[in-house]
């Protein structure tokens, strides 16, 4: 099978975010740049399926700045065979993403799969792995917690509101993005480490793609920080005192209860 | 005044309230406002969007879409919607609108916003703003080249308006246009938790590492059922296999906003703090009086959970039940 892995590189989870000085973006100094946890469960499940096909591929694919390689470079050595790095602007939006993840994936002879997670967890858009579908013409399962491949089809489950799920059956090729449980993320081991610093990163460019900067939809402006919250109430004294005292302003100062 | 199409969302029977929310929003406004409802034998949900102010309700029945689908939907919605000449297309921000909505979007040619948490309507323009970084920020969206816009909308954002029983819509029916699909939904698996959802009831009370066991949640449980309340935990508790994934509160889990939060043993690392900083009152109780969740709590109580709790629980029953 070829079996394509699209991840996006994001600020760590733990990133305290700053704005730049005209509130345009963030300010990305000094932010320590890691594969966006969902993406992590898209490459384990591409990497899985290869494992019980012998003779499959796994691809990754990214597009941003120069700084992604890196994040390349994880997937790789988690056991993913070969990257494609497409050139794009950091404020790329969603659509300029899946356009050049389409384009990247038709230049390909052929693909049976492509994995993503379920949103990238900077953006929170949860937007490409639909677009994508939709400019490669083929289903997508959204938020999967579990697949059972076969060679023509899969059958997917997708996590829905209320800890509810759908059932979904697709044909293959489909784009699947993974929700946490799906599958756990293997750590890379040193020599596979080493490896895949030998594992060929192919670069694109828009220009390669007959993509252009127009096929952007729309542009993140004016960002804004959360109010900082008013210092509250420390409620002292023994334990059955504070729970006291607790449910009291609970029930009479806030009544929420 | 735009021409806004509101995609209406139901499950079970039932039209979703958050469907409600943006006709409302949208026909408040002072936009002719209509709904798109599909499905299969749906027919009578029709009648009850023209009392939240929706003009014309476009009726697509088909038995591929008795269950939901993104492709169906998108198929469906994209035919009606080419011809229709719509300047806004709103869906709600729910698994099923933020599936559906961008293939929509790809078909259309047009870009989307998602899960935007501010809408306001100006001519036939859009103005939102949605949160990034799980929340460390929002940001303003602005559209590029021609429109319809379109966004999906958080639930809760606007408010459900009064129905006025006297306005009614017009139901027009549409022709569904499906063709060969690729995929199914073929069936729905309700949750076997008989715990409500974190995302879904006005209380939440949540568990950290300083809970110490999966078997102490029970404690947290007890006290949950007192106040209705849902269960849930933050990524330390869930990777340290205390509860299930999804009742993972915070930047990789879900994005709660109750009435009121209660964080038991939870340091407050930034990843969680983004996943419940919007709660309206947050209440923390830890034994660290330095821990990072006290600088977003409304009430701090620094102690021992394990003391605090069942003092907490014979207090809230005192209420609950006089």
């Amino acid at each position: 099978m070829n079996i394509f892995v699209s991840i996006k590189q994001i600020p760590d989870t733990e990133t305290k975010i700053k704005l730049n000085p005209n509130n345009s973006w963030i300010d990305t100094t000094g932010i320590k740049w890691v594969l966006s946890p969902f993406d992590e469960i898209a490459v384990e499940e591409a990497i899985r399926l290869k494992e019980k096909n012998p003779g499959s591929t796994v691809t990754v694919l990214s597009a941003g700045p120069a700084r992604i390689t890196e994040a390349i470079r994880t997937a790789l050595a988690m056991g993913a065979d070969t990257g494609i790095q497409i050139e794009l602007p950091e404020t790329a939006d969603n659509n300029l993403v899946a356009k050049a993840l389409a384009a990247t994936i038709r230049r390909e002879p052929k693909f049976d799969i492509v994995f993503t997670g379920k949103e990238a967890a900077d953006d929170g858009a949860g937007q490409v792995s639909q677009l994508l579908a939709e400019y490669l013409d083929i289903p997508s399962i959204t938020v999967v917690v579990s697949a059972d491949y076969s060679p023509t089809s899969v059958k997917c489950k997708r996590e829905i509101e209320g800890g509810s799920f759908e059932m979904v059956e697709a044909s293959l090729p489909a784009v699947i993005a993974g929700q946490k449980g799906m599958n756990e993320p293997r750590y890379a081991s040193l020599p596979n480490i080493m490896k895949a610093k030998k594992k060929e990163i192919k670069t694109l460019k828009m220009a390669d793609l007959g993509i252009s900067e127009a096929d952007q939809k729309i542009r993140h402006k004016n960002f804004q920080l959360p109010l900082p919250k008013q210092a509250g109430k420390r409620i002292t004294g023994d334990p059955a005192d504070q729970a006291k005292e607790l449910v009291r302003l609970l029930h009479q100062e806030a009544k929420v209860v | 005044m735009a021409k806004v199409f509101v995609i209406a969302e139901h499950r079970a029977g039932r039209l979703k309230t958050s469907t409600f929310e943006l006709v409302g929003a949208a026909a408040g406004a002072g936009n002719e406002t209509h709904v798109v409802l599909l499905g299969d034998g749906i027919g009578e949900l029709a009648k009850e969007l023209g009392p939240y102010g929706a003009k014309t309700v476009h009726l697509i029945q088909d038995p591929a879409l008795k269950l939901y689908s993104a492709e169906a939907y998108s198929k469906a919605l994209s035919a009606l919607l080419k011809p229709a000449g719509p300047d806004i297309i709103l869906a709600s921000h729910t698994p099923t609108g933020r599936d559906f909505m961008p293939r929509l979007a790809a078909r259309l040619g047009v870009g989307l916003a998602s899960d935007c948490t501010q809408i306001g309507f100006n001519g036939t323009e859009l103005k939102l703003r949605r949160p990034v970084y799980a929340g460390k920020a929002t940001a303003e969206v602005e559209f590029m080249g021609p429109g319809p816009r379109m966004a999906t909308i958080r639930p809760n954002t606007v408010g459900v308006p009064a129905p006025d029983p006297a306005k009614t819509a017009e139901i027009v029916n549409a022709a569904a246009n499906l063709g060969t699909l690729k995929s199914k939904v073929l069936e729905v698996v309700k949750s076997s938790s008989s715990r409500p959802d974190v995302t879904e009831v006005p209380i939440v009370i949540s568990g950290g590492r300083g809970l110490k066991s999966a078997e102490n949640f029970k404690k947290l449980e007890d006290l949950a059922d007192v106040l209705g309340a849902a269960v849930g935990a933050s990524r330390a508790a869930v990777d340290a296999g205390f509860r299930p994934h999804r009742d993972q509160v915070g930047q990789t889990g879900k994005i709660v906003s109750p009435t009121l939060y209660i964080a038991c043993g939870i340091s407050g690392a930034i990843q969680h703090l983004a996943g419940m900083r919007t709660s309206k009152v947050i209440v923390a109780i830890n034994t660290d009086a330095e821990a990072p969740i006290f600088q977003v709590a409304d009430y701090g109580v620094v102690g021992d959970l394990f003391q605090v709790i069942p003092n907490l629980q014979e207090e809230l029953k005192k209420i609950k039940e006089p």
